[in-house]
């Protein structure tokens, strides 16, 4: 299935959780923050939100700013 | 909650200024609490002519070359207070009267005719006679008759500031009379007025309640007018920081002779009063400043120009005493008895307009008048 | 010592993270500036090289994290911005920032205003960056602003103090801390907004970008101290009154 991540269309296996997708693109999960259809997820929610196909995601987390 | 500090301490900071601390002060655009406590320790006396010009300045920077005038209106000289050093106190034996509507309106006609737009509603501290009822009606009853109707009655609640402000009055005007505790407890023998802090609390709550100015002043004579002008320095500057919508205005009532007999506990000269009006409008450069007709006309003529921004004129400081017969007793003998033209003559003079209106209520949200009508 | 909504400050400098050259320089050159509290911006992970992750390198117990709001052109957008960096573990605190305009990147009053009612309302320890308007400032304040951050000139300009005058009446009347922001690009310019009287300064460009970040990091600190020193010690006036007047002069009155 069909999700689209900071303005990407990536392929995904049916049914992922976001923990495991965080995991499989390399990023330590402490260090960003999940907005999944326009919501941002707790923490805790990573290891039980499945993702759906065409789920809008955007994947943020600090950098630096003034 | 706004709070004074120790009295000996105000005493202590306005006595300990040096030369150098003056001259700073008096050259600084900001002199803050340390140069207002410089400009009134007794180092800053030999200055008192630099003073008197800078403050000048400041005020026609911040005042143009005008004089606001206004007239008190006397509504009764009922009060359950017992103030030693006032002619209205409970234990003075004078011929007491409260207004009827028709006769306050009467009054105020007298000074409308006079010129006058602006009204300061005065009375004793009695509720039961003058409260919050009648000066409400009062208000609506000349509310659009006159540009702005102030008044200087007993302390009220947050709540009932806020009506009378519906019903016309933009302005409040409640004196500590002296910060210093100790002289406040003496003086003040029985009454509501004998609690120090509620009555030092009142201009909070009149700002809260969204007067357009409120007024604070230290009737001097009573403490050490030094820490006097320091305390309400500070009264200024929490004030300004807490209220910073509300226009503010500092009165320097000086003892005159009044019924009883009570003399100055510490008595303070022109010399003293000049020094005081000129620290605090380098202090606060924005404040309005009143000099009544408790003064006499040498001294208010001298001082037009160099910090005051208020005058009253031809005022009677008994109820009844514009026009009607059987005036009561008068709170205190005035010391400039002319008339508002002449005052004016000699404000302009000095080449100074005598303003006899600033805002005018009708200003004021218009649901707010219906509320109130 | 500065408190800005409990929290104490030993050191009036704050810091950015933006535009340094690699994140070593970064972590040193904040380490030479003794600042407390650093801005950090949010942006999307870049999925092309996900582990660059340049935050890592600070350690949060010496910092605290100012999130802001860059970016927004509006106040939903802060807002949405906002929630996300509380969600990234920025705590409450935030620098709310709202520029429509890219060219000059000066902050919107209205949406700032907006925004900040939402966000205090959220439980947001709120900083707003505005133009030095000393209204804006008060009612900001009046809205639950827990500091305010008057711009000293346009950002990036490091033009220094020009918003002086207004800055000015910002301090002598906020009950808030006041901290000067943006446009302050030498020592001397942090000197004169702490000199005012400024409770602190937030330098990020100015540092970033010098020849050697972790010098001039440490000038900008002493700066601050030499500044807010000379505040507390008192300013000798400029005199304005050449001639010293009679001491009678136009007192001939008085009795």
């Amino acid at each position: 299935m069909k999700v689209f991540c900071n303005g990407e269309a990536q392929e995904i296996a049916p049914g992922m959780l976001v923990a495991d997708y965080i995991t499989q693109l390399g990023l330590d999960a402490s260090s960003v923050v999940v907005e999944c259809d326009g919501k941002i997820l707790t923490r805790e929610e990573y290891g039980s939100h499945a993702l759906q196909d065409g789920s809008v995601l955007e994947l943020i987390r600090f950098v630096g700013g003034g | 909650m706004f709070t004074i500090p120790e009295f000996s301490a105000l005493q202590d900071a306005v006595s300990r200024a040096t030369e150098a601390e003056v001259l700073r002060a008096l050259h600084s655009d900001r002199p803050g609490l340390a140069g207002l406590a410089a400009l009134l320790s007794p180092a800053a006396e030999p200055h008192l002519a630099a003073m008197a010009k800078r403050s000048g300045v400041i005020t026609s920077q911040r005042f143009g070359r005008t004089m606001q005038m206004y007239a008190p209106v006397y509504l009764s000289s009922f009060c359950a207070n017992r103030c030693a050093y006032c002619g209205f106190s409970a234990d003075n034996t004078i011929d007491r009267r409260v207004l009827t509507f028709a006769e306050a309106e009467s009054e105020a006609m007298i000074l409308h005719q006079r010129g006058f737009s602006h009204l300061l509603l005065v009375s004793g501290e009695a509720p039961a006679k003058v409260g919050v009822d009648y000066l409400e009606e009062l208000a609506l009853r000349l509310r659009d008759r006159f540009a702005a109707l102030s008044i200087e009655v007993q302390p009220l609640a947050t709540e009932e500031y806020a009506r009378l402000f519906r019903a016309g009055i933009t302005s409040v005007a409640v004196y500590q009379e002296t910060y210093d505790r100790d002289i406040y407890k003496q003086v003040h023998l029985a009454g509501r007025k004998a609690d120090f802090d509620y009555r030092l609390e009142t201009p909070a709550r009149a700002a809260a309640a969204g007067m357009r100015e409120v007024g604070i002043g230290a009737l001097l004579g009573l403490a050490d007018w030094r820490a006097e002008g320091l305390a309400l320095g500070l009264h200024l500057a929490w004030l300004r920081k807490h209220y910073w919508r509300t226009g503010l205005t500092v009165s320097f009532p000086r003892m005159r002779p009044a019924q009883g007999e009570f003399k100055p506990l510490a008595p303070v000269s022109e010399r003293n009063l000049s020094q005081m009006i000129f620290a605090l409008r380098m202090f606060d450069p924005d404040v309005g400043l009143y000099l009544s007709t408790r003064e006499e006309a040498r001294y208010r003529d001298g001082m037009i120009g160099l910090g005051p921004t208020r005058y009253s004129a031809g005022s009677c400081t008994a109820p009844g005493g514009y026009g009607l017969e059987n005036a009561g007793g008068e709170q205190f003998e005035v010391g400039d008895n002319r008339s508002l033209a002449e005052v004016s003559a000699a404000i302009q003079k000095k080449g100074f307009d005598p303003v006899r209106k600033d805002w005018d209520a009708v200003f004021q949200t218009k649901e707010d008048r219906q509320q109130a009508a | 010592m500065l408190t800005i909504a409990g929290r104490k400050f030993r050191s009036r400098l704050f810091g950015g993270t933006g535009k340094f050259s690699s994140p070593e320089v970064m972590k040193e050159a904040l380490a030479a500036s003794g600042c407390e509290m650093v801005t950090v911006a949010l942006r999307r992970v870049d999925l092309n090289n996900p582990a660059d992750d340049i935050m890592s390198v600070l350690d949060r117990d010496r910092y605290l994290f100012l999130p802001n709001t860059s970016g927004a052109r509006d106040a939903g957008e802060a807002i949405r911005l906002a929630r996300l960096a509380r969600a990234s573990g920025g705590g409450e605190w935030l620098k709310l920032e709202v520029t429509p305009d890219p060219r000059t990147l000066l902050p919107d009053p209205i949406e700032t205003f907006k925004a900040t009612e939402e966000l205090v309302r959220e439980g947001f320890k709120v900083l707003p960056y505005i133009n030095a308007d000393p209204i804006l400032a008060l009612r900001l304040q009046d809205a639950g602003a827990v500091a305010v951050m008057p711009l000293g000139s346009p950002i990036g300009t490091n033009q220094g103090v020009l918003t002086r005058f207004q800055i000015e009446i910002i301090i002598a009347q906020a009950q808030v801390p006041v901290i000067v922001d943006a446009g302050l690009g030498a020592p001397s310019h942090v000197a004169e907004a702490m000199e005012m009287g400024a409770d602190a300064v937030l330098v990020n460009t100015a540092i970033a970008v010098a020849g050697d970040p972790v010098r001039m990091a440490r000038a900008f600190a002493m700066a601050v101290e030499a500044g807010r020193i000379a505040y507390e010690a008192g300013l000798g006036a400029v005199s304005k009154d050449a001639a010293p007047s009679s001491p009678e002069d136009g007192l001939g009155f008085l009795r």
